[in-house]
């Protein structure tokens, strides 16, 4: 295994973890609800009328996330090299998959393990397997 | 108890704890789908720093679940709403196989999206756009499902 030690950011990668936990912590202990992404989008397609607040509220504070950066410094890089029909095809994949599966990266792998579930531990070997697996397939297979 | 979080410091608490999840997604390279796909490349030139991130995130949360678990009210006063299902089914791990071809493909999760969005990236809005419908998809299939069982 080669690593990429040019591009290895272990400190950001910690303390933006730290704050990704801090804030799944804050919304558990105040709120009572698990910050995971995939519910809160999901129930908003299923709406009960008092719920429809504070989901809209965790997503606006994600989507304003940007702008609050980018008063006190510059966004770092974002590349995307994935074409628009592909964007759309995997968009599609994660939004049934993640409903189905009941979660996607931050309610399964982040409050599910620290919940120590064993389903949420499950699922998230089950998409780093093929989240891996895909890349393999995409990169080293097909060569794109 | 109160199970509606409707009152406007629910909803501070809500979009606070939304924020500072973008502003940790940002600093961590979560944000930028190239430095998730180098995660997810253990063939190529590996970048293992989302290990970390994940390392980070769950360190500080398992604290807050800890105390969480011993606990029926939230500091404001609703009730904890801790996930009661045990089973592993296969809707688990077919939509959770199914959710990591999806982000192994583009390099894009559900909160990154936003954040994407967020920063005014147009691939992030087609990525968000797709991501609703599928999920409009899956309550079709849900309430066909449900429907042509009865």
């Amino acid at each position: 295994m080669l690593i990429d030690w040019n591009n290895f950011t272990p400190w950001t990668a910690l303390a933006g973890g730290a704050l990704i936990g801090a804030a799944s912590a804050l919304f558990i202990l105040f709120n009572g609800r698990i910050a995971g992404i995939t519910g809160i989008l999901g129930g908003l397609l299923r709406p009960k009328l008092r719920d429809i607040g504070w989901r809209l509220a965790f997503i606006l504070g994600l989507i304003a996330a940007p702008a609050v950066w980018l008063s006190f410094a510059a966004l770092p890089d974002i590349q995307i090299e994935a074409s628009d029909t592909l964007l759309a095809v995997a968009g599609l994949i994660v939004g049934i998959g993640t409903r189905y599966g009941s979660g996607c990266t931050s309610g399964h792998g982040v409050c599910g393990i620290s919940r120590l579930s064993r389903r949420s531990i499950i699922a998230t070997l089950a998409f780093m397997a093929t989240g891996v697996l895909t890349v393999y397939v995409v990169r080293h297979l097909l060569g794109a | 108890m109160k199970n509606h979080i409707s009152n406007t410091a629910a909803l501070t608490f809500s979009l606070l704890s939304g924020l500072i999840f973008g502003l940790g997604l940002i600093l961590a390279g979560m944000a930028n789908p190239a430095k998730v796909l180098a995660f997810l490349d253990l063939a190529g030139l590996w970048d293992p720093s989302l290990g970390l991130v994940m390392g980070g995130a769950i360190g500080v949360a398992i604290i807050a679940f800890t105390i969480a678990k011993k606990r029926n009210l939230s500091y404001l006063g609703f009730s904890i709403q801790l996930p009661t299902n045990r089973i592993i089914d296969k809707r688990l791990v077919l939509g959770s196989l199914a959710f990591g071809i999806g982000w192994g493909l583009v390099g894009i999760c559900p909160a990154p999206a936003f954040v994407l969005l967020g920063a005014g990236s147009t691939k992030g809005l087609i990525f968000v756009v797709a991501m609703v419908i599928g999920m409009g998809i899956y309550e079709l299939l849900e309430s066909y499902g449900k429907s042509s069982h009865k």
